[in-house]
């Protein structure tokens, strides 16, 4: 067992643990924060990513011990004031969902890959969802709904 | 899944870790093969300890004529590093095409070459270069240091530090993924070194294995075209149900004439 603490979604927890916990069931059974799925649990399909510091992780590919000290953000972190991130509007607007299962996934790899400059065009997009898999094969409305956020994310911050 | 249990350890320094790995206990640096491992229940090690927040181990620098890095640099920051691009960017090449985005924020150097999967990228570069392999205890010339299939020369309690990669005149890779993985099913690394040209393969052999052959016509013409009629043997590859020997063997001739045609251009 070991005792963690960490911030989830900007709120301070602590707990003890057993070592062998995952990140994704830590943050699924012990906070109860279910917006982050667990979909092929070999680190393939990306329906278990978060942040962790920032960056866009497979949070069943982590042990909760591994995120102690961390920052950690999960889909549920998103929104601000009742109001969704330009990602999820965008996928909103888009369409950029069938089922839903893959898509919190979707969003905060799509988030990361925007703040690293990295969703630059179509085939960029596509590239960077390696990582990300939709069982519907819905990619074609993910990947314009990326694109759509990345325009105008990158718009309002050359506003600002 | 749920792995084994097992104790988790931090050591705060090198010299702590090292006093500590001994038995079954393993070490944990990005976790991306290990903890997938432990998941399947293939891995069941009593011990982990985590070397991840060392950050003597996490560095890139130009040394001279070498470019050097530490054990616990992820792929990620190899494959956005500007000394990498400068230096040898077919290694920034290589670090961009490992895994997807997430595992490359997370997995080392020093991880991927302390597991040796047989489909692994980076012991491509390191014996296509000539790199050395610093370890708490030595320093090993790459090709003697992957021994097999996810065999190395590290003893028990030995801890890879850093990797010094000889700076080439011209170096590419080239990999052929199983669409469905996205692992290799044949990658080359080809170097235009001081010392001669080199050819180095992963994914197709059950270790990483030099091309003799095509070395000595590339020392002649670096050019596609003088391996064009080079054949690896395919007796000595593997076959599985992603891709028979013949194809394997049949996919390094393509990927050495276009890492060649790459570095070349």
């Amino acid at each position: 067992m070991s005792r963690i603490a960490l911030s989830v979604n900007g709120k301070p927890v602590s707990a003890e643990i057993e070592d062998r916990t995952l990140l994704v069931y830590f943050l699924r059974e012990h906070l109860g924060l279910t917006g982050t799925h667990i979909g092929c649990d070999t680190s393939q399909c990306g329906a278990c990513v978060v942040h962790v510091d920032g960056k866009a992780v497979k949070s069943c590919s982590m042990f909760a011990v591994q995120a102690d000290g961390a920052s950690v953000t999960t889909i549920e972190g998103l929104a601000r004031d009742g109001k969704l991130h330009p990602v999820q509007e965008a996928f909103r607007e888009h369409h950029g969902l069938q089922c839903g299962f893959c898509t919190p996934g979707m969003i905060m790899t799509a988030v990361d890959m925007i703040a690293r400059g990295a969703a630059t065009d179509r085939d960029a997009i596509r590239h960077e969802l390696e990582g990300n898999i939709c069982r519907c094969t819905g990619y074609h409305n993910i990947v314009t709904a990326i694109e759509a956020a990345a325009k105008q994310m990158t718009t309002k911050a050359a506003a600002e | 899944m749920i792995p084994y249990a097992f104790t988790y350890r931090r050591p705060k320094t090198l010299a702590e870790a090292r006093g500590l790995l001994k038995g079954d206990a393993k070490l944990l640096a990005g976790g991306q093969t290990l903890i997938a491992a432990m998941k399947l229940r293939l891995a069941a090690p009593s011990e982990l300890i985590d070397i991840s927040r060392l950050k003597e181990l996490s560095f890139i620098r130009r040394e001279g004529d070498a470019l050097v890095i530490g054990a616990n640099t992820t792929h990620h920051e190899v494959a956005t590093s500007s000394v990498v691009a400068a230096s040898i960017p077919a290694l920034k090449v290589l670090a961009e095409m490992i895994g997807d985005p997430a595992v490359r924020y997370k997995g080392t150097l020093g991880g991927a070459i302390a597991n040796n999967d047989p489909a692994a990228d980076y012991p491509a570069a390191l014996v296509a270069l000539g790199a050395t392999v610093k370890t708490t205890a030595r320093s090993i010339a790459a090709e003697d240091y992957f021994t097999g299939m996810f065999a190395t020369a590290l003893e028990e309690d030995e801890i890879v530090t850093e990797v010094s990669f000889p700076i080439p005149e011209r170096a590419a890779y080239a990999k052929f993924r199983n669409p469905a993985s996205r692992f290799a099913l044949a990658g080359v690394f080809v170097a235009k070194t001081k010392t001669g040209a080199r050819v180095a393969v992963i994914g197709a052999g059950s270790n990483v294995f030099r091309v003799p052959e095509m070395e000595q016509a590339l020392d002649r013409d670096f050019t596609p075209g003088a391996i064009k009629d080079i054949a690896v043997d395919p007796a000595e590859l593997n076959s599985d149900i992603h891709a028979s020997a013949e194809y394997r063997a049949h996919l390094v001739g393509v990927m050495a004439r276009r890492a060649v045609e790459s570095a070349a251009g």
